[in-house]
């Protein structure tokens, strides 16, 4: 917290907001105290540098509204914008959009935060979210066993060890555009990330994501790695089924409950959710925190739903958002043209697999979400 | 009527102050001269449009120097400074221009291209901070920072409960940013 006392006190000293007395006194504590001293240097580089940064940024947006009107006359001919002027274009032509999406972000993070709370209030405890909150020690033990895979691992030279993210929760999510690594997962998740977010495959990889789509009320989320070490998965083994899964229909998931993916087994019971709600489904299957995002897989490979939430007195009651409407969340991002041919897996491949083979080609596909 | 010095100074006043209109009085009195040098040496239309475009980020750098006195025309400057972005992307792409005496360098710009580079890469120093830090960091910072937005409407638009709710988030925020920033400022040096 002093941090930010002396981050504001440095502010308004390089703003000219402060009087004159408190200038007096802040200037003779920089001189009797090296290190404060240092730290006010530092940090004064640091909002000079930030300042730059924005001057240029305005710039360029005045450079590039002037282009653009220069190329509808015809006095420039430019054909394409490429590389970082076309990100800079596209940038300023989104930014209003950008700015809606950022609003709606910081919306989100308050709504889900309601849900939360209303999931949890003393009113409605009949149902929860399923993210694990993650116990230090358990973090710990994983990092451990990760240490000594990586220096297993740089010892036959192949893999450069970068640093970990400290997670304060756990919850799985799922591929489904390998193009651009689109990951389907529950936006109560999301809400625990608030500064970082990462996704960790079967192997403890950590990749690092954003948030692209987050939907609240119907608890979908989709993300985004933007991690370029991450290697293109071949082509998804499921598919995306359209309509609802069969009122008894037999189901799988897969999920991380734990530190390592669990595989779990069900039916569906009932064709809406909770009060009624038809955004959701009823599955009678076992699920716990760690299990929000999870695919729910019937027996052609076909994913019906996604994990969201389970009746708390009830156990086995799970409750998970039906499969259609990623579709509407993906027609969503699709008005976004740097989304616009996004395709999602239609054809599966499991199809008359038996399970034990369906799993072990599915989980490679299912990630961790992580993050604080 | 104001002389070209008088004239090219004022430019260079509105260039400093981002106004859109000295950029485009820019761009219509001496784009038709870079994109000829460009396409007289191996180059396309669109290489002129980046050629020009850079130089009007060095010659904004070099606007934004209170200290700054242009010692010729502007026209004169920026086709020195046109001159040698281009003959340094050729080499790049290894293409020989053809008119090589047409395309010496007259007045020395080195060290104003220097300096554009040098702010170049603190920009996308800081470009990858802030991408790194992730949302809803990243918008919070660029609505202060870039937008200057006043803190009430900043806890209006990210529905902070006040502004000094919001002002706690911009700092957290600022400070992971600095963190960021540093790492990569002190790698690259």
């Amino acid at each position: 917290m002093e941090d930010f006392i002396l981050a504001e006190a440095i502010e308004k000293y390089v703003n000219g907001e402060m009087n004159a007395s408190e200038r007096a006194y802040f200037e003779e504590m920089r001189q009797n105290n090296p290190e404060l001293d240092h730290q006010v240097a530092e940090q004064l580089f640091f909002l000079n540098e930030l300042e730059k940064y924005s001057n240029l940024k305005n710039y360029t947006h005045t450079i590039h509204q002037t282009v653009s009107k220069l190329i509808d006359e015809g006095f420039i001919n430019k054909n394409s914008l490429r590389g970082k002027a076309k990100l800079i274009y596209l940038w300023n032509r989104h930014r209003k959009t950008i700015a809606v999406a950022a609003s709606i972000a910081g919306l989100v993070s308050i709504l889900t935060g309601s849900i939360l709370s209303f999931f949890n209030s003393g009113k409605n405890n009949n149902i929860k979210p399923l993210v694990e909150k993650i116990k230090e020690q358990d973090d710990k033990y994983r990092k451990l066993e990760v240490q000594i895979g990586q220096l297993n691992s740089s010892a036959q030279g192949t893999s450069t060890p970068k640093p970990r993210v400290e997670s304060k929760f756990r919850a799985t999510g799922f591929l489904i555009d390998t193009k651009n690594n689109f990951i389907v997962t529950s936006a109560h998740v999301l809400k625990e990330a608030p500064h970082q977010l990462v996704v960790e495959n079967t192997k403890g990889e950590q990749y690092s994501a954003t948030a692209i789509y987050i939907n609240t009320e119907k608890d979908l989320a989709i993300i985004q790695i933007i991690d370029q070490d991450f290697d293109q998965l071949s082509p998804i083994p499921y598919s995306i089924k359209k309509g609802n899964g069969e009122l008894g229909e037999q189901i799988y998931t897969l999920g991380f409950p734990k530190q390592e993916i669990v595989y779990g087994e069900g039916y569906v019971s009932a064709q809406n959710g909770y009060d009624m709600d038809s955004v959701y489904c009823q599955l009678s299957t076992s699920a716990s925190e760690g299990n929000s995002g999870s695919p729910v897989i019937n027996k052609k490979g076909e994913i019906i739903g996604i994990v969201s939430s389970k009746e708390t007195n009830n156990e086995g009651v799970v409750f998970a958002v039906k499969s259609a409407n990623i579709y509407a969340a993906i027609e969503d991002i699709q008005k976004n043209k740097d989304f616009k041919k996004i395709k999602i897996a239609q054809n599966g491949s499991l199809r008359g697999v038996d399970r034990v083979a369906q799993v072990k080609k599915v989980q490679e596909y299912i990630f961790m979400i992580k993050g604080n | 009527m104001l002389n070209s010095t008088e004239h090219d100074k004022a430019l260079l006043r509105g260039l400093a102050t981002k106004d859109s209109q000295a950029i485009e009085q820019i761009y219509r009195s001496h784009y038709q001269m870079v994109q000829y040098l460009v396409l007289q040496n191996r180059g396309s239309e669109d290489d002129a449009a980046d050629i020009f475009q850079e130089a009007m980020m060095v010659l904004f750098e070099k606007a934004s120097n209170p200290s700054f006195e242009l010692n010729c025309q502007l026209k004169t400057y920026l086709y020195a400074v046109c001159k040698h972005l281009w003959l340094k992307k050729l080499k790049l792409l290894k293409r020989q221009p053809i008119r090589v005496t047409d395309m010496e360098v007259a007045i020395p710009v080195d060290e104003d291209i220097e300096l554009y580079e040098k702010q170049q890469q603190h920009f996308d120093i800081m470009e990858q901070a802030l991408h790194k830090l992730g949302e809803p960091c990243k918008s919070l910072l660029e609505a202060y920072y870039i937008e200057k937005q006043h803190m009430q409407e900043i806890a209006a638009r990210f529905l902070y409960t006040n502004a000094n709710n919001a002002k706690t988030q911009k700092y957290k925020c600022l400070m992971r940013l600095k963190k960021l920033f540093f790492a990569q400022y002190k790698h690259n040096l």
